[in-house]
């Protein structure tokens, strides 16, 4: 119905000022009227600028085309706005204006005209092929910009909207520019706008194919494939040997990327594993709640998140860092409580521990249900986890490099708790003969406790991790279980180390059998593969050796 | 929590009601309609389907307050199939049989239907279906109430094609009936359309999948071939965050490649910070955005009954709200809750939905809808960016596949029929 209705309203909004315009032309300035007629308003960007206020879809691309057309550096600011969704139409007065900071602005001047809260405020909305097109505009006015950020992107947009009118712009800038990172992108853009032009010589075209392929952009390679349609001979063999260069380097950084990615599933394997690696690997609980002191550890991120919310929005960016020891500390109390509520009087009975901590799992998942409701709840991620960076020829997100370094220090702290305290001496102890440690004095339901509060505060810390790949729900720890099991068993019962290598091998094979086998095949065929692979080492990776392992 | 307390009143209130009336009137010992409710409160569904219980018990609130359906007050039986699909036929057995209701708003997945679709063709009851789903089934005791494939799948990449220019696809989804059967329709579709083979990439993943690192590392690449690229994604449930998340981290914005979603409702974004996704779509046929005085009514009553402000409408919401109507007209039409009675009057009735159409039961128990493409909001919330102008009629058998574009779906005499041959003139019968 919208485009029948916004239709309507168009007609309606023309007859009205067709019929306003002779009545009011004299009293009207061109700086506020919303009533300024439209054809002689072609060329006055503030005319334009307030005319957005009712436009629709199809006017609003009219308009920033005009905009764009007058080279008025004065619309920027409107633009840029628009794009980001902060320009609205301010119903009381017609006006359209800027919203930033709590504050009013006018469009073009940038003059405060009153707070926020005074007016009512209506968003003006834009679409994908609109953001483009304003996208388009502004790479073409703010390329000689004082910022050289905002020239950078500039430069990427007329990469990604290729116009030969762009070229002067573009030589101009190149003369002017000093920064060389910009300089280099800006003559990349050149070399692409140069590539696909159809005017433009065989000399310049040849001189752009160097340029294009050494600039390490994504899409160099489908530039200069375009390029070699009706190319000219010895345009089209200078592109040939450019493209055979690019496969090969594109083949080694493809390769590395999935061990990159390998990686990083590797280190989400580790980081729900390891806190198994205890309960299961070193006491020999078969805990099947594991995974829900994962979700445990991530509901609390959130509520620390709230909470840092509502209280300190100043914090706001640190509140993961903030969760850590909180989601420790809640996750290792409720392991305490169920290894001495449960588990210690099923000790020895692995059947019947494995049915009560499924049971047990159940219960967590719906009480965690029925406390925050069935949907998703949010954590949002901090800055400093948003986004990625280039290294090299790899794209790395900020979310997984600090996961994969979260996961590396939770493996060196666990080392060290486990081999230079006396907790971890005390642990292990107990793990390997019972008895005889007891006989010497170790105070060994204190030490089970212990031990099992240490696996399950692990396991809320991945909790906190993991809010930052997958979904906050009752769920979340199901998900992770049968992994977590597979990963410990992989590596071998009862040693860290073996956590680590099964992690990772497990997280790279899966990687690289995904492009050929697909997600689902992929995931079949690496459980085959551990199927048979524990036919022939039944201890998996590092077993234990030694007089422990024949309890 | 609400929910369940108020589920528990209601049915508290409703017993003592009933006793009530019995020991006052003892000849009018029938006094209630019993409505069941199966839906999924529990495991992975839960986050989806709760809402709908919810839906239902409101619907069934605001019914009775307005006198209840021919004269008598509807009573809610609600179950918990557990995400668990051979439950759910043993708890649609006991709704109609132990607890004898005469009505039934149930299911989202497609598998828990054709789990549950045996029970109610043996027992002769009736199903209302809310959810958008594959299409390629008709069945006489089932309403589908949600988009058959050219509802929702169709009109999004005829948008995609037309006003995006998108010339090269990926398809993308969860690895069960639904994506699997919609994939295979739109593949069928683009390659009427004259895409070629190496210009479409399908993909399928688990439930649950949470680590898209290389699937949208893939998507990004085949985006990079100098075509204008888009992803349609059939992904369902829990894994579609991650998913978007990945999207956002490596990216992949709305501008260059747009992801066009047909599971991914306000419910589900109300979970996540969708500030890196603006400008993604959704393809449904209604959206809480859509400004008509019908809808904020809605809205407003839905959010008082609830008690949050927070809480969104969606879709298979609308889905219920349409079935729901239909049903207590067809009813009070036929003067009966008979599931006979029911099935021939229901044919052709006409109930408003929320953005300002109608939605009329068709012969082959599909409704006309509005299609609406939205692009997804900082708030969680979608711009409708475009629309269909007239209601589409939604469609059992897809035209686009040969083994099943000569079906057609009738349930009115002479035809009769959930797969009737159009060549051949016969009724295929009931292997549907």
């Amino acid at each position: 119905m919208t485009p029948a209705r916004s239709f309507i309203g168009l007609v309606l909004s023309l007859l009205l000022l067709a019929g306003a315009t002779p009545l009011r032309a004299q009293e009207t300035t061109p700086a506020n009227a919303i009533t300024a007629p439209v054809a002689s308003a072609a060329t006055d960007p503030a005319a334009l600028v307030a005319a957005m206020g009712e436009a629709n879809l199809r006017e609003l691309g009219a308009i920033v085309t005009e905009l764009a057309a007058t080279e008025d550096t004065a619309v920027v600011p409107a633009l840029q706005a628009l794009a980001a969704g902060t320009l609205y139409l301010d119903k009381a007065t017609g006006a359209v204006v800027i919203v930033a900071g709590g504050n009013r602005l006018d469009p073009l001047t940038q003059a405060v005209i009153g707070p926020e809260s005074a007016a009512d405020l209506t968003r003006i909305r834009v679409n994908n092929s609109l953001r483009r097109d304003i996208a388009a505009a502004l790479g073409a006015m703010t390329l000689m910009n004082d910022d050289p950020r905002t020239r950078m992107s500039a430069a990427r947009a007329m990469m990604a909207n290729v116009d030969d009118a762009n070229l002067p712009l573009l030589d101009e800038a190149i003369a002017a520019e000093t920064d060389t990172a910009v300089r280099a992108l800006m003559q990349v853009a050149r070399g692409v706008t140069l590539l696909r032009s159809a005017d433009a010589s065989l000399a310049d075209k040849l001189a752009a194919v160097p340029v294009v392929a050494q600039s390490g952009e994504r899409d160099a390679a489908t530039v200069l494939t375009a390029a070699r349609a009706n190319a000219p001979a010895e345009l089209d063999a200078a592109i040939a040997s450019a493209l055979a260069g690019l496969e090969q380097e594109r083949a080694v950084w493809n390769a590395l990327q999935n061990v990159w990615f390998g990686i990083s599933l590797g280190s989400v394997l580790l980081l729900a594993a390891i806190g198994l690696a205890i309960t299961f690997g070193v006491m020999g609980v078969i805990n099947m709640a594991h995974g829900e002191m994962v979700m445990l550890g991530a509901y609390t991120t959130f509520l620390v998140q709230l909470f840092i919310r509502q209280n300190f929005p100043g914090l706001l960016d640190y509140s993961l860092l903030i969760a850590l020891p909180a989601a420790f500390l809640v996750t290792a109390a409720i392991g305490v409580g169920i290894e001495r509520g449960i588990i210690r009087w099923l000790y020895g009975r692995p059947l019947e521990t494995l049915l009560a901590t499924w049971g047990l799992s159940l219960i967590l998942q719906q009480a965690v249900r029925t406390t925050f409701g069935p949907t998703n709840q949010m954590v949002i991620a901090p800055t400093w986890m948003s986004g990625s960076f280039q290294f090299y020829g790899l794209s790395i997100t900020y979310g997984r490099f600090w996961i994969v370094i979260f996961a590396m220090i939770v493996f060196a702290l666990l080392l060290l708790v486990l081999n230079r305290t006396a907790l971890g001496l005390q642990m292990r102890a107990v793990t390997q003969n019972r008895r005889m440690a007891s006989a010497m004095g170790i105070r060994t339901p204190f030490v089970d406790a212990m031990t099992f509060g240490l696996g399950s505060g692990i396991a809320g810390l991945a909790g906190v991790a993991l809010t930052q790949i997958d979904n906050i729900s009752p769920n979340l720890g199901q998900n992770y279980i049968i992994d977590s099991f597979m990963v410990v068993v992989f590596g071998g019962v009862g040693n860290l180390w073996g956590t680590l290598v099964g992690a990772m091998t497990l997280g790279i094979a899966n990687k690289f059998l995904e492009p050929y086998a697909g997600a689902v095949l992929g995931k079949i065929l690496i459980l085959v593969l551990i199927i048979l692979f524990i036919q022939r080492r039944p201890r998996g990776l590092f077993a234990l050796k030694g007089r422990a392992v024949e309890q | 929590m609400t929910g369940l307390n108020r589920s528990f009143a209601g049915l508290g209130l409703g017993v003592a009601f009933a006793l009530g009336a019995l020991a006052a009137a003892p000849a009018m010992a029938q006094e209630t309609i019993k409505v069941g409710i199966l839906h999924s409160l529990s495991g992975t569904m839960a986050i989806s389907e709760t809402t709908l219980k919810d839906t239902m018990l409101f619907l069934i609130e605001q019914q009775n307050a307005a006198g209840g359906v021919l004269g008598k007050q509807l009573e809610p039986v609600v179950v918990d199939i557990a995400s668990d699909w051979p439950l759910a036929a043993e708890l649609a057995r006991q709704l109609i049989e132990v607890d004898n209701v005469d009505v039934v708003f149930g299911c989202w997945t497609s598998v828990c239907r054709k789990s549950v679709l045996p029970v109610f063709e043996e027992l002769n009851s009736l199903l209302f279906y809310p959810v958008q789903y594959e299409g390629e089934e008709s069945q006489r005791n089932v309403f589908y109430t949600g988009a058959s494939p050219n509802q929702q799948a169709i009109p999004a990449v005829d948008y995609l094609m037309n006003e995006e220019g998108v010339e090269r696809w990926v398809l993308a989804g969860t690895d069960y009936v639904y994506p699997q059967t919609t994939n295979k329709i739109l593949e069928q579709y683009l390659k009427d359309k004259g895409v070629a083979a190496e210009d479409i990439m399908i993909n399928y993943t688990p439930f649950g999948h949470s680590d898209w690192q290389t699937i949208v590392s893939d998507i990004k690449t085949f985006g990079s071939a100098g075509k204008k690229t888009a992803v349609v994604s059939t992904i369902n449930g829990d894994a579609n965050v991650p998913f978007y998340r990945e999207l956002g981290n490596q990216g992949v914005a709305a501008e260059d490649i747009p992801v066009v979603a047909f599971s991914v409702g306000e419910e589900e974004l109300s979970g996540f910070d969708t500030t890196p996704l603006v400008g993604h779509l959704a393809a449904w046929n209604y959206f809480m955005s859509v400004d008509t005085p019908e809808n904020a009514e809605f809205i407003e009553a839905w959010q008082t009954f609830i008690g949050s402000t927070d809480r969104v409408t969606n879709d298979p919401m609308e889905a219920h709200y349409i079935g729901f109507n239909l049903w207590v007209k067809a009813v009070e039409a036929a003067g009966s809750t008979e599931a006979d009675a029911v099935i021939d009057s229901i044919v052709g009735l006409e109930t408003p939905n929320l953005t300002g159409g109608t939605a009329t039961m068709l012969a082959n128990h599909h409704i006309t809808k509005p299609v609406l493409i939205g692009e997804i909001q900082d708030d969680g919330q979608f711009f409708v960016v475009w629309e269909t102008e007239d209601l589409v009629p939604g469609d059992a058998w897809s035209d686009f596949l040969p083994e099943s574009k000569m079906l057609e779906a009738d349930w009115t005499a002479p035809i009769n029929c959930g797969n009737y041959n159009t060549e051949t003139k016969t009724c295929i019968g009931s292997a549907s």
